[in-house]
Parts: structure tokens; C-alpha cells; sequence
């Protein structure tokens, strides 16, 4: 049997080296296939063994993240991940990153990242009800700061506005460290019948292999393989990469482009197709499209599939099937229907509108063929009659479980911030309002704005406080069932300090995952489950490899101890960039940014961040910041103008008791508000639980006693220092004594800090400042993206 | 006999899900019907279109709709005095099927808006109150900037059809309260023989719970309701 193909480029050192297969990985496959793989092979092998689908150099670390629970429907190795939220119904959610092509084109890089994770979310058979992201850029001087910010927050918006998801919420900050490889990393939580869930298998031999969607072109071919690329020089904005894969330099970019109105129509086809019980299997055409797809497909059932790619819809003229295989167009699913019913679901996307076609059938081979006419292209005037040969023939286990697995080598870890903070800072006041203003701190309306948060109505809490509120229809999945009552009431919260995993990785992993569980608990909801997108850069660095397993360590120890396993994640790796002089590298900042699902059992559950009457008790749960949170702040990269150490030690077994303090507390409603302090400190968060409410609800300011704030000798720290595992709560006066004695009872210190009041100014010891000054001061953040 | 209601679900729009929990919480009886459908379903008392984005929005907003085979149904419900009700992208489709006059264009700040505004009521009708009441209703939106000419804008005022302006908290129409530009702040129009259709861009099915922040925009399904039983 000859696979030669007209048109297959002869494998050289040159063409491996364009594909990213190492001369290990070379002999590795050619040991698999028992001969010399062709080209179509060759581009098949170097998607299916990039870091982005076979996670080589993650998976070995991945193993040690606690993925159990008895809320835990769906763990990880499937298209999104899954939790139990009572009635029978679960909570389908996952994070992924769309890095590189965001920064290469942010706007469409943006959306179809947002496009992707709701197709994974979907394609598990659930309605996806809320989109989240977690972003990161350069500094705000950067020059090209601006225009990503731009970019990227109107695609995200975009996509998600049109296809009808809300955005409830986000994340974003700003450091040098992000200059050259910004992060877009989007979240999405669907809801599904348990016993409707989908998987992502072909099984049953013989069963036929449907396509719908839009039709393929040639854009996103390798954009797999990108995702394993650093950036070159120079090449920003060019549409090409520095290392670009076998595409011929300056024909075209490896980015692809969204079609939500499409979107929407496959999502709501796709949803109609999960009711009529026609469907085995399903999956998104993601990375490495059809490719990925029918290969996971058939890895995870054990089965083979045989696919014609003559029957393959198209809009690109002469297209090889390497071309085909490889190309990541947009919106685009791959079914396995019970044999016979495939003229059911061709009605059904007939009727949305969608392109569908019969491509293949489920084998029972072990084995993924592929077959194609040579020289057949059916938009031809006069296409050529058909006459199929095989162009791949690779057995499934070779390009998924026995995809190639590296244990690389480590190194101790080496935090770029050498230097510890130690400035003097005398202008409490000033620096309130300079923290208030900072694009990190101050206000981000500007980007929430552009996303419609509230699109089906369900959203209880929009962006800005610390976790957003969702109420859904018991029965997501049907469009009739909205009059319906009771909802289920799902809070979603992302977060990642970035500075924190820097100055120390298992530590700041830990922080993540402790705050995101604490932004739930302050809302009223208890966490269910996290979703991880690890963003790291090149793991062929020994320190970097080294960062990655200590982030895993510290996102273990913090899931196991507030009992909250991850379901589901993504891995980003190669995130750093070549200086423009060519010498050295800039990486990011080890940022493994999770989200967090969680459950409030009713509407009336819901905490505020913001204080909500005069006369109110406010209190401190937590430990005073005596210096030991100085190290990461945004306090001490506004003062030193870069990241200064050391990173401040959290306490996991403090942590757990805090959060079950607080949740305990909302739950029994004896909370007017409650708000983490995070970023900036103490002195910002009280500015934010005084001025970030709701323009037509009333203002309350609060005055803060001196002596409540410690020793004057670590005023600084106390105000502005972002030692963890602390929250804001405001009480009546009535239950402030039981709050007090919940807290003394749970081992959980408690400060009575002040009271809150009619005027609107916080009165924070020794200074104060007016609600009008904190609002004009936190409106200037983004001033330079959006004037 | 219970009111009913339908929602035209137009390829793309997407704001279905809080249009049918509204009506349905204000009294009506729900179906939701298709652009290919020919006809609106019997005894349909109001005809909405709900927000989204139809057909993509890649022509212009509402244009591809507007030769959607359910058109004509719509057309002549609201020809003999039937109630319709179109927001957002409703709005557009009605404004490009000449449903109702003017034309809604690209906010003057060029990005989609999502936020809380205040409109106030300038003439009263089937779906407002008396004028100068002032709702919250929030906005989602990147297509909204209001445009008629001098000679519309008159008969408007004139015969009464302007609904609701954009206006600040304490209810003065301001340019600084006009989120996206449109002329005379017009966020909302009435058209059709007896003020029996309105298009607007806020969107008062999402602000019709206190849960969801508030219950201004209920008012105006109560209103419909009440002027069909009447």
C-alpha cells in the first residue's frame, strides 16, 4: 500500500524541524508506524504530539492535582468538566487560553477563544449560561498596551454578546512581564442534565461520522503547533511567528476567524440534537480540528474511525488533505450518530441553516485512516470522478495515550525580584488615591461595559464586585422552561496574582486558589469546583519546568485542604518572548489563573461587597497585614517601579477556617456586606466596600478608628499590604456580638474596625477621603485604553 | 381568555429567554415562533421581537430580517391595530422594515454598551405612562444611536409617538445622559394606526425583577396587558 499523495513535501531534518517533531520523536513515530511516516502523517503526528494537545511535559505534573469529590460528575480528560448541583442537573465548566493569537490579532484571537470554550462547554450537552475571562498585558505604558486591551476586550465581547452568552465577570491586570506575550484566558459554565451529559467518543462499530457546521478553509492550519511557539522579534503584528510551522512565510496567518451568528446557530442545532437521543459521541473541532477531534474520539472509546475526506464541506479551492486535516476554521463539530438515525440530524442542521455531511464511520481497527481522492476538489468547475486512496493510516493509541510523555528536567526556581520592599511611605492619603487610580486596582467598567452581562436574564451579580451571580433555569438545556421556578443560584469568581507565583510559585498558586474560593464565599456561595488555565513559559528551561511543578504542589495543598477539586484545565506553555536586540528572553510571570464554581442555595443568600446602611459594625476577619504582605503589592511596584519580594506566606488551615467563618455567616444572613481584601489592601478595600455600589443605591461611608488599625509603626503595611486570608464584613449592630463570638469560636482573629455611616466619606484613622474622590481616583484606571 | 404572546425568534437573536419569562410573569400565554413561520399564532394579542443579533449583524443591523418570510404576519398585526413590541435588535428590525420611522446607527462612542440608564416617558400610550416618569432599564447595545430626519422628528413630536428620551437619575434629558448619540436622546418610538407598536432600545425584560436589580421595565408589560384587556 503507497500513501504517496501528489503534492506531499519529502520529509528532510528541515521539514521536522518546521513541524517541531524532535529526531526522538521522529524514531519515536516511525517505531509506532513500522515505516516512515508521509507528510500528511508527519503534520498529523506534530499536532496530535504538541504540548497543547498531548500536554508532554504537564501531564506527569497534572497527575498530583486532586480531581475527586463527591460533587465531581465529570473530571478532567474530557471536553469540560463537571459538578453536581442538585435535581438531577451539573454544572459543566471550563478554562482555556488563547494566548498566542491574541496577541498576533487581538480582537479575533480573543473571540475565537471565547468561541472555543463554549463549544467545549456544548459539546457536552449543556446550555452554557456564563462566560468569564482572566486577561493580562504588558504595562500600561507599553505602546501596544492600549490597543490589545482594545482588541481583545471587543472581541471577547464580540463573540459572546452575539452568540447570547453573558460575560459576568473577569480579571485583569497589567505588568511588564506581559509586554511581549499577553494572556487571554476564557471561562464558560454550562448546565445539563446529568444523564444528558455528551462525551467525546466514537463508539460503535459501524456508526456514521457526521460534520457540521461551517464549512473548511484554509485558516488556523497548525495553530496547534503554534501554541508551542515563543514569540521572535519583530514579528508582532505581522501575523506570522517567528518559528511559523510549515506554512510559507507571508501567505497567510495561522489565526482564525469567529463567525458567531454561525456559532449560535450550531449551538442551538447541537442542543436540539442531544434531545432526540440520536447522537453516540460529539466534539468541538478545536485545535488541530478535524484531526484532534476523530483522533480523541477514538482514543477515548478505544475504537478506530475510517473519514473521506472527499466528503469534507469546504470553502477553499484545491485544498490538501494535510490542509484539511490540519485546518482549525471555526464552528465547526464532529458527530457520531447511531447508525441510521443520520438523516435525523441532517434535518436538524438542515433546519439550522448548517452545512452537515456523512464524512466516515466508527471501526473497530484501533486504527485512524484517512482517505482521499488525489487531485479531487468538489468546488472544481468539473470535479473529477472519485477514487479514494489512503493518505493516513496511524494507529489511535500512537497519537493519544501513547503520545510522548517527558518528566523534564528541573531546576531550583529563580525569582527575577531580587529585592525586598523598603520604602517609607508618609502620604497615607495620597497613596489611597494613587492605588485607587492605578490600571491594576481602579475601576475596569471599561472593559466590563463592552460585554453584555445580563443577555437571558439571569444575572443577579454583573462584573466588579468579587464574584458574580447567575440564577438558572432548572432546565437549561430547554428554551421553553424560563417562566419555571425554583433556579438554581451558581456564582462564578476568576483569580490569579501573577506578582505572587513570581516571588514564589507554589506559594502564589496557593493564593490563587484560596482567593477564588474566598471571592465565592464572600458573595454567599460555596465552591463546587475549580477550572485551571496554567500559563507558564518554555518548560525546555529547567527553572521553568521547575515553576510549573511547584504551582502544581501549591494548587494541590490548597484544593485539598478547602476540599474543592479541579475538573478541568488547560495548559499554556511557551509563553515568553525574544528581545527585540535578540539577546535573552522576557517571560511571563508563572500564572496559573483559576475559576472557581460555586453554589448559593437561594437568592436571598447573596452578600454585597458594599456597605449597605448607616451604623453598622465593620469588621476584619483575619489577620493584620504587619509587613509580611508588602512583598508583590501593587504598593511596592508603584514605589519601586518593579516587582520586590518577598512573597508573603499563606496558612492554609487559617484559610479553611476563614471561609467557613464567612460562608457560615452569609449563609445564616447575618451579613449586611462582605468583601476580600485583596489588591491594594485594607485602606482599598474599604474604599471599594464605600464606593462601589450601584449609582441609585444610597452611599454609606464608615469610620475606621485609629487604634483599629495597629501599631502606627506598621500602618503602611496595615493599609495597603496584601498579606492573604483577609475579608471585610459590615453587621448590624444586633448580631455584631454573635459575629464576634462565631469568629472566636471558629479560631479566626476579629477586628473591630469602625463603624460604618450616612456621609459619604471614609474616615480611615488619620485621614479621609470622600466617595466622590474614591470613584474619580479608581475611573482614571483605564483612562489610557478608553480616554 | 388568557392573553397571549408570541416571540419571533429571527435567526441570531438571543435576548428569547428573558422576553418569554417576562411576558409570562405579566400574564401572557408564550409561543415562540420561527422567521420561517408564515403566520402569527392565533388570537396573538402582542407580537414581540426580542434582542440578539440577527443574522449576525453583518449586513446592517435588522436588514436581513426585515424579508424574512414572518414579516408580512408581523406587518399585518400591526396594520389593524395589533400590539408588537420591539427591543433592541427588535427595534432595529422594525425600524428597517419600515414598521416604524428612522433608523438606529453606530453608538457615537463606536463600542457596545452595557449598563443601566434612565429613560423618561414622553408621550404616554398602549405600553407607557403618563409622560416624565422615569425608569432605570440598562442597555446592551452597539448599534443604538437613534436618526431621523427634521421633518419625522416633527411629526413624531406632533402625533405624540416619542416614548421614552434618555434622561439623567433625576430625569433631564441631557446630552450627557444620552448614552450613544441619538437625536432628541430618542430611545424609544411609537408607530402603527393607534400607538400600537413600540421599539426601543433599552431593554425593560431584563429589569423586571427586583432580584435582577430592579422592576421599572415590568411596568411596561403590566400596561400592554392592561390596554389589551381593556
Amino acid at each position: 500500500m503507497s500513501f504517496a499523495f501528489p503534492g506531499d513535501r519529502p520529509i528532510t531534518r528541515e521539514l521536522l524541524a518546521e513541524h517541531k517533531v524532535s529526531a526522538d520523536e521522529y524514531e519515536r513515530a516511525k517505531a509506532a508506524l513500522g515505516r516512515e511516516p508521509t507528510y500528511t502523517e508527519l503534520g498529523v503526528i506534530s499536532v496530535m504530539w504538541s504540548e497543547h494537545c498531548s500536554y508532554k511535559s504537564s501531564r506527569v505534573h497534572l497527575k498530583r492535582l486532586p480531581t475527586k469529590g463527591p460533587k465531581v460528575v465529570v473530571g478532567p480528560g474530557e471536553n469540560a468538566g463537571a459538578v453536581d448541583i442538585g435535581d438531577g442537573y451539573c454544572a459543566v465548566f471550563k478554562m482555556e487560553s488563547h494566548n498566542h493569537p491574541s496577541y498576533i490579532e487581538p480582537h479575533q484571537g480573543a473571540a475565537t477563544g471565547v468561541g472555543g470554550i463554549l463549544r467545549d462547554v456544548f459539546t457536552m450537552g449543556a446550555r452554557p449560561i456564563a462566560s468569564l475571562n482572566s486577561l493580562r498585558f504588558g504595562k500600561p505604558s507599553h505602546p501596544k498596551t492600549a490597543d490589545l486591551v482594545r482588541g481583545v476586550s471587543a472581541g471577547i465581547g464580540g463573540y459572546g454578546n452575539a452568540i447570547g452568552v453573558p460575560t459576568v465577570g473577569g480579571e485583569t491586570q497589567f505588568d511588564e512581564a506581559y509586554d511581549g506575550n499577553i494572556l487571554v484566558n476564557a471561562f464558560t459554565c454550562g448546565v445539563a442534565k446529568k444523564e444528558g451529559l455528551f462525551f467525546g467518543r466514537a463508539t460503535g462499530t459501524g456508526n456514521p461520522i457526521l460534520y457540521i457546521g461551517a464549512k473548511t478553509g484554509r485558516d488556523g492550519i497548525h495553530g496547534a503547533t503554534m501554541a508551542s511557539d515563543e514569540f521572535g522579534a519583530g514579528k508582532e503584528g505581522t501575523g506570522q511567528l517567528a518559528t511559523a510551522s510549515s506554512i510559507k512565510k507571508g501567505e497567510r496567518s495561522t489565526i482564525q476567524v469567529g463567525d458567531p451568528f454561525l456559532g449560535k446557530l450550531l449551538l442551538e442545532a447541537c442542543l436540539e440534537l442531544f434531545t432526540n437521543d440520536a447522537l453516540e459521541g460529539i466534539q468541538d473541532m478545536g485545535a488541530a480540528g478535524l484531526t484532534s477531534s476523530s483522533v480523541e474520539m477514538a482514543g477515548r472509546a478505544g475504537s478506530g474511525v475510517e473519514i473521506d475526506l472527499d466528503l469534507v464541506p469546504r470553502r477553499a479551492k484545491k485544498m490538501m488533505p494535510y490542509e484539511i486535516l490540519l485546518s482549525e476554521s471555526q464552528e465547526r463539530m464532529l458527530l457520531v450518530a447511531k447508525k441510521g438515525r443520520e438523516q435525523e440530524v441532517l434535518d436538524v442542521c438542515t433546519r439550522w441553516e448548517l452545512d452537515a455531511a456523512v464524512i466516515g464511520q466508527v471501526t473497530d481497527t484501533g486504527r485512524w485512516v484517512v482517505k482521499a481522492t488525489p487531485d479531487y476538489c468538489p468546488l472544481a468547475d468539473a470535479p473529477i470522478a472519485r477514487a479514494s486512496v489512503t493518505v493516513c493510516d496511524l494507529p489511535t493509541d500512537a497519537l493519544t495515550d501513547k503520545a510522548p510523555q517527558y518528566d523534564r528536567p528541573r531546576a531550583p526556581w529563580k525569582t527575577r525580584a531580587t529585592q525586598s520592599f523598603d520604602k517609607v511611605v508618609t502620604d497615607h492619603r495620597a497613596t489611597l488615591l494613587s492605588l485607587l487610580s492605578s490600571a491594576n486596582i481602579g475601576d475596569k467598567g471599561g472593559i466590563f461595559r463592552q460585554y453584555d452581562q445580563i443577555v437571558r436574564g439571569g444575572t443577579l451579580v454583573r462584573p466588579g464586585g468579587d464574584a458574580a451571580v447567575v440564577r438558572v433555569p432548572y432546565d437549561a438545556a430547554r428554551t421553553d422552561a424560563y417562566a419555571k421556578d425554583p433556579f438554581k443560584y451558581l456564582a462564578f469568581a476568576v483569580d490569579c496574582n501573577g506578582r505572587m507565583c513570581e516571588l514564589d510559585p507554589e506559594m502564589g498558586a496557593k493564593m490563587a486558589i484560596a482567593e477564588v474560593c474566598r471571592n465565592l464565599v464572600v458573595t454567599g456561595a460555596e465552591p463546587l469546583g475549580i477550572t485551571d488555565c496554567l500559563n507558564f513559559a518554555n518548560p525546555e528551561r529547567p527553572e521553568v519546568m521547575e515553576s510549573f511543578a511547584l504551582a502544581v504542589d501549591g494548587m494541590a495543598a490548597a484544593c485539598n485542604a478547602l476540599s474543592v477539586p479541579i475538573v478541568s484545565g488547560n495548559v499554556s506553555l511557551y509563553n515568553e518572548t525574544t528581545l527585540p536586540d535578540g539577546k535573552g528572553k522576557v517571560a511571563i510571570f508563572p500564572t496559573p489563573s483559576v475559576a472557581a464554581v460555586g453554589q448559593l442555595r437561594s437568592a436571598a443568600d447573596v452578600v454585597r461587597p458594599w456597605f449597605r446602611g448607616a451604623g453598622d459594625v465593620v469588621l476584619l476577619l483575619g489577620r493584620h497585614d504587619d509587613g509580611r504582605g508588602l512583598g508583590g503589592s501593587e504598593l511596592g511596584c508603584m514605589l519601586h517601579g518593579k516587582l520586590v519580594g518577598p512573597a508573603p506566606v499563606i496558612d492554609l488551615d487559617e484559610e479553611v477556617r476563614l471561609q467557613k467563618l464567612v460562608l457560615g455567616l452569609a449563609r445564616a444572613h447575618v451579613l449586611q456586606s462582605a468583601h476580600d481584601v485583596a489588591d491594594g489592601g485594607l485602606a482599598v478595600a474599604l474604599a471599594e466596600c464605600v464606593a462601589t455600589g450601584p449609582e441609585h443605591e444610597p452611599v454609606f461611608g464608615a469610620i475606621i478608628d485609629e487604634a483599629a488599625l495597629g501599631p502606627a509603626t506598621q500602618r503602611t503595611a496595615c493599609l495597603f499590604g496584601e498579606a492573604p486570608t483577609r475579608v471585610i464584613v459590615s453587621v448590624t449592630t444586633d448580631v455584631a456580638a454573635r459575629a464576634m463570638a462565631d469568629a472566636k469560636a471558629a479560631g479566626v482573629v476579629c477586628t473591630r474596625l469602625g463603624i460604618t455611616a450616612l456621609a459619604d466619606t471614609l474616615c480611615l484613622g488619620a485621614f479621609e477621603v470622600s466617595t466622590p474622590e474614591i470613584r474619580a481616583a479608581r475611573s482614571q484606571a483605564l483612562s489610557f485604553v478608553f480616554g | 381568555m388568557g392573553m397571549r404572546a408570541c416571540v419571533v425568534l429571527f435567526p441570531g437573536l438571543n435576548a428569547d429567554a428573558e422576553m418569554a419569562r417576562t411576558l409570562s410573569l405579566a400574564g401572557f400565554d408564550v409561543t415562540i415562533i420561527r422567521h420561517t413561520d408564515h403566520s402569527l399564532p392565533d388570537r396573538t394579542d402582542l407580537c414581540t421581537i426580542p434582542g440578539g443579533f440577527s443574522y449576525g449583524d453583518y449586513l446592517r443591523c435588522g436588514a436581513i430580517a426585515k424579508v424574512a418570510p414572518i414579516l408580512p404576519a408581523i406587518r399585518a398585526h400591526a396594520d389593524k391595530g395589533g400590539y408588537v413590541l420591539g427591543v433592541c435588535n427588535g427595534f432595529q428590525i422594525l425600524t428597517e422594515s419600515g414598521l416604524l420611522p428612522g433608523a438606529l446607527t453606530q453608538n457615537a462612542g463606536l463600542r457596545f454598551d452595557c449598563r443601566d440608564i434612565y429613560v423618561q416617558v414622553t408621550h404616554d400610550g398602549p405600553f407607557t405612562p403618563s409622560p416624565k416618569t422615569l425608569w432605570r432599564l440598562p442597555i446592551a447595545h452597539a448599534e443604538g444611536c437613534y436618526q431621523a430626519s427634521p421633518d419625522t422628528l416633527r411629526r413624531l413630536q406632533d402625533e405624540g409617538r416619542i416614548a421614552l428620551r434618555y434622561a439623567t437619575a433625576t430625569g433631564e434629558v441631557t446630552d450627557a445622559a444620552n448614552p450613544n448619540g441619538s437625536v432628541e436622546n430618542i430611545a424609544g418610538v411609537y408607530g402603527g394606526p393607534r400607538k400600537n407598536v413600540l421599539g426601543l432600545m433599552p431593554h425593560p425584560e431584563r429589569m423586571s425583577e427586583k432580584v435582577l436589580g430592579g422592576d421599572d421595565g415590568r411596568v411596561l408589560f403590566d400596561l400592554v396587558a392592561r390596554a389589551i384587556g381593556a
